[in-house]
């Protein structure tokens, strides 16, 4: 009896499966066309299932254990399965191997569902909850079912009583296991998963590739949409990436936003694009809610508009505006899903078709249209803060080794602090530098972040423009935001340069040996690793190297490296200003205190004026470059020079 | 919102700091008035220049279209605007009090109600009801105060920086939005090509000397209105007294000689 029920139930489930398959395709279908590698992606993707996917849920290595176990055996099982029971090839061999299989499948679920005791608030619960019985239930199943096959007990054993619990048991197993991944249970992460491995917008992140630069918009296309208005003017690519959501919440755990209880879950803010692309509304999602929105209130569909300004829709505008782009979402996701590329493309939408940045959104691109800086200085300033320091300038050179970047830094009394410490190690070094002076504009990084696409490439362009004119072998910045927009962004716009943070820079002045430096007598002093120095551009070695190679010993932070919590001045955050219950910078600073170090060390401008920005008493912060300068030898000697450069100065006045 | 025919009167500005065109900041503030009042129906006019890209800014509020009055700088934009507004059905005209650019002498709508015969509020504030023709607005003093108005339509109105602020300009509507040029008689600005353009200097400011011993003394000095002291409220008089009195005034202060 078993033999004819369980190919028609086996057959039944697959084929439901594959016309559940081919209806999500079409789903997500719906989103505009991006370009991918069709049959390239797919064969690539084991690879990128098995080692690059394998990587980043391998830092938890408990989950990583038992996916292995249970995804491995439910695999083999499922195609032994299909042979043996399906097209009945009932040979000993391969029903050991289908028994060995389920074996494995049933212990790793039983892991699946210790978890499931007592989970942690990030895991969502509700249909999840049911996800290990189901595994438990298909396994043991077929690993009764099977014992026959192998020959461990009579064809025709426990009779029919038998045959039809089995048959109920296979029947709720393949329901989830195969109906499930395709018609929206738990189990569609395997299978949009995995297809978005294959045809994922970023193929460079795999194989230990990094790519973290935004994609620009076509702006020279009037009918290209500005941005993301509602599910479907996603590529097709991102909205089946949303899909392959896992919702284990690493990314809200990990979120500074969240924990600052400001209205962001990233985890959510997926499962909203979900909802989007399916159609419905958010009261069933079983995670955490965005702090202060409870479940329920908010709906969507496809074509529908995600964010309505006047009421409530998918998403409320300060959802979005709450994020710092600072990455961590990214980094900890193990489907690789890009929620900062989601993010921005809404928030491009609102500023370059509504016209509604919150706060002080509107006047910092204002300003930046008007005077090429976020502040509204007079552009004429913008070399004001070396008036001293008798820079060299490429327009009167044409020609340099390295070429300095300054940054908007250079409007900020703090940071140009920063600036002169770090033009005192490049003079130390004799390094052959040059800065562009008043022909430098601010990267576009910040508009580009509130969304502000125009304004970016507008900036860019001209930036370009000018670097087009000059010569020179590399471009060091003391802001990892500039830094990263000329390393990483200005490539789509024809702009390809050698750029290197300062930290990274010294510390190849250090090796080098072009430094004469003493002892830090700093004491203890922890390091705070830039966003965007390191979750974006893999940057997490020069600065400690540096730090080190001056008698500093770092007491790292729990939160360091890869998993460093943001300052909270990334992506415009400080500009939107969307109120939370704690400030990030404040969370940042009890991380710091928890060292028991009095002194922070940063290599950032946004970090220095945020940390600073924490009442005292706290730590002192310094920058990587101003800690450097105090130990340079020759320090005694460039102080003995500089009161009379500025007597000169004076009398020119 | 109303169904009132409404024109803001546009010009390129420049911001202060760099001198780059923009919109300018007390027009932009017109448009955004008559944004709340009229909604899409709002018109938006601009005599000069129209590749001027600045005035895509106005667009970029959300409204489809601007119509300009095609001229050559240098040329008066008074006739220009006299004729159009004559001819249309428009019962309220918003201006920005100065321009950014340009003679920026603030004399445009004052002129311009001359010539149609129509009145003119300064510092409007906000249009509280329109009722038969006669609109209920509030009109901005000194130190926050408002006063309340009724004028009768058609009217001219400036805005200073006590009208609510602009909207953000986004790219999108300003790029898609049309600038449609009309072609008008050019009319040379006779007196701009006589007269000799000097800087405009400073005004010098009045001493602020505090009396004032007790903190309730200061803050009656703070709040207080504006007043030269020795004014004098007529009431009940013949318009020949009335005229008498304004005439010795304007004497006594030195404005006739």
């Amino acid at each position: 009896m078993l033999n004819t029920l369980l190919p028609i139930l086996l057959f039944a489930a697959l084929t439901l499966a594959v016309i559940g398959a081919a209806k999500r395709f079409f789903m997500w279908r719906r989103g505009r066309p991006a370009k991918v590698d069709w049959i390239g992606g797919l064969l690539k993707m084991p690879r990128r299932y098995l080692v690059d996917l394998h990587h980043v849920v391998e830092r938890d290595k408990y989950m990583s254990k038992t996916h292995v176990a249970t995804a491995g055996g439910f695999v083999l099982a499922a195609v032994l399965a299909i042979v043996v029971h399906g097209f009945g090839l009932h040979n000993r061999i391969l029903g050991f191997a289908l028994l060995a299989a389920t074996v494995l499948m049933f212990t790793g679920a039983l892991f699946v569902a210790k978890r499931r005791l007592n989970p942690p608030s990030r895991l969502s619960k509700g249909p999840w909850m049911r996800l290990p019985k189901s595994l438990l239930m298909f396994a043991a199943s077929f690993f009764i079912a099977t014992l026959p096959v192998a020959g461990i007990l009579p064809p025709d054993f426990g009779g029919w009583v038998l045959a039809i619990i089995l048959a109920v048991g296979v029947a709720w197993g393949v329901s989830e296991l195969f109906l499930g991944m395709t018609w929206g249970g738990p189990m569609k992460h395997a299978f949009a998963g995995a297809l978005h491995l294959a045809w994922h917008r970023r193929a460079e992140r795999f194989g230990g590739g990094r790519s973290t630069g935004l994609k620009a918009l076509d702006l020279n296309d009037p009918k290209a949409p500005l941005g993301v208005e509602k599910p479907t003017d996603f590529t097709w690519n991102q909205l089946l990436g949303f899909d392959a959501c896992v919702q284990c919440g690493k990314c809200e755990a990990m979120c500074p936003a969240f924990a600052a209880g400001q209205p962001l879950n990233p985890k959510k803010l997926i499962q909203d694009m979900v909802i989007g692309l399916a159609g419905g509304n958010d009261a069933n999602f079983a995670g955490s809610p965005y702090p202060g929105k409870p479940l329920g209130e908010h709906s969507g569909g496809p074509h529908q508009p995600i964010v309505d300004l006047n009421g409530k829709a998918l998403v409320d505008a300060e959802t979005l505006w709450s994020c710092t782009t600072c990455r961590a979402c990214v980094e900890e996701c193990p489907m690789m899903i890009e929620h900062v590329d989601a993010i921005v493309d809404m928030r491009r939408h609102l500023t370059l078709e509504k016209g509604s940045t919150p706060n002080k959104g509107a006047e910092v691109l204002e300003n930046l249209i008007a005077t090429d800086n976020p502040g509204g200085f007079n552009p004429g300033g913008r070399l004001n803060w070396a008036a001293d320091l008798n820079l060299p300038l490429l327009a009167d050179k044409g020609e340099t080794d390295v070429l300095f970047w300054v940054g908007d830094g250079a409007f900020d009394m703090r940071n140009q602090r920063t600036l002169r410490a770090f033009v005192t190690i490049l003079k130390a070094a004799d390094v052959d530098f040059a800065v562009l002076g008043l022909e430098e504009r601010d990267s576009g990084d910040v508009a580009r972040r509130l969304g502000d696409e125009a304004t970016f490439q507008h900036l860019a362009r001209r930036n370009i423009a000018t670097l087009t004119k000059y010569r020179f072998k590399r471009i060091v910045s003391c802001d990892p935001h500039s830094f990263h927009v000329l390393k990483n962004e200005y490539g789509a716009l024809g702009g390809n340069y050698q750029v290197l943070h300062h930290s990274t820079f010294i510390e190849e002045l250090v090796r080098k040996g072009s430094l004469n430096l003493g002892q830090s007598k700093a004491a203890s002093v922890t390091y705070h690793d830039p966003c965007y120095l390191g979750r974006y551009n893999g940057e997490y070695e020069a600065p400690r190297a540096v730090l080190k190679a001056i008698g500093i010993e770092v007491k790292e932070m729990e939160r360091s490296g890869f998993r460093s919590r943001c300052c909270g001045g990334g992506g415009g955050a400080p500009i939107t200003d969307i109120p939370g219950k704690q400030r990030i910078p404040d969370m940042r600073m009890v991380d710091i205190k928890e060292t028991g170090a009095e002194l922070v060390a940063v290599g950032c401008p946004q970090c220095t004026a945020m940390l600073e920005g924490v009442v005292a008493p706290r730590p002192e912060i310094k920058d990587i470059a101003e800690l450097v300068a105090e130990v340079l030898i020759e320090a005694t000697e460039v102080a003995a020079k500089r009161p009379a450069a500025k007597r000169e100065l004076a009398e020119v006045q | 919102m109303t169904d009132l025919n409404i024109v803001a009167l546009v010009s390129v500005g420049a911001h202060p700091t760099s001198a780059r065109p923009r919109r300018a900041e007390q027009d932009a503030r017109a448009v955004e008035l008559g944004l709340r009042l009229a909604g899409q129906n709002l018109q938006l006019l601009h005599a000069g220049d129209p590749q001027a890209e600045a005035l895509r800014g106005y667009l970029g509020m959300g409204l489809e279209q601007l119509d300009v009055l095609e001229q050559p700088e240098g040329a008066d934009a008074l006739p220009l605007l006299v004729d159009y507004l004559q001819g249309s059905r428009t019962q309220l005209v918003l201006t920005g009090s100065q321009a950014e650019t340009g003679e920026g002498s603030g004399m445009l709508p004052f002129l311009l109600a001359e010539r149609l015969g129509w009145p003119m509020v300064v510092g409007l504030a906000e249009v509280e009801k329109v009722e038969n023709g006669v609109a209920q607005v509030l009109q901005a003093l000194p130190r926050g105060q408002r006063r309340r108005l009724k004028v009768r339509l058609p009217c001219v109105a400036s805005v200073d920086n006590a009208a609510p602020v602009a909207r953000q300009s986004a790219f999108g509507p300003a790029r898609r939005g049309q600038i449609e040029a009309h072609e008008v008689t050019v009319v040379d600005d006779t007196l701009l090509a006589e007269a000799s353009l000097q800087p405009a200097k400073p005004r010098p400011k009045r001493l602020k000397v505090i009396k004032a011993k007790t903190g309730a003394e200061r803050m009656k000095a703070a709040t207080a209105k504006a007043s030269g002291g020795g004014g004098q409220i007529l009431k009940d008089v013949s318009p020949q007294e009335g005229a008498e009195a304004i005439f010795k005034l304007l004497i006594e202060e030195g404005v006739l000689r």
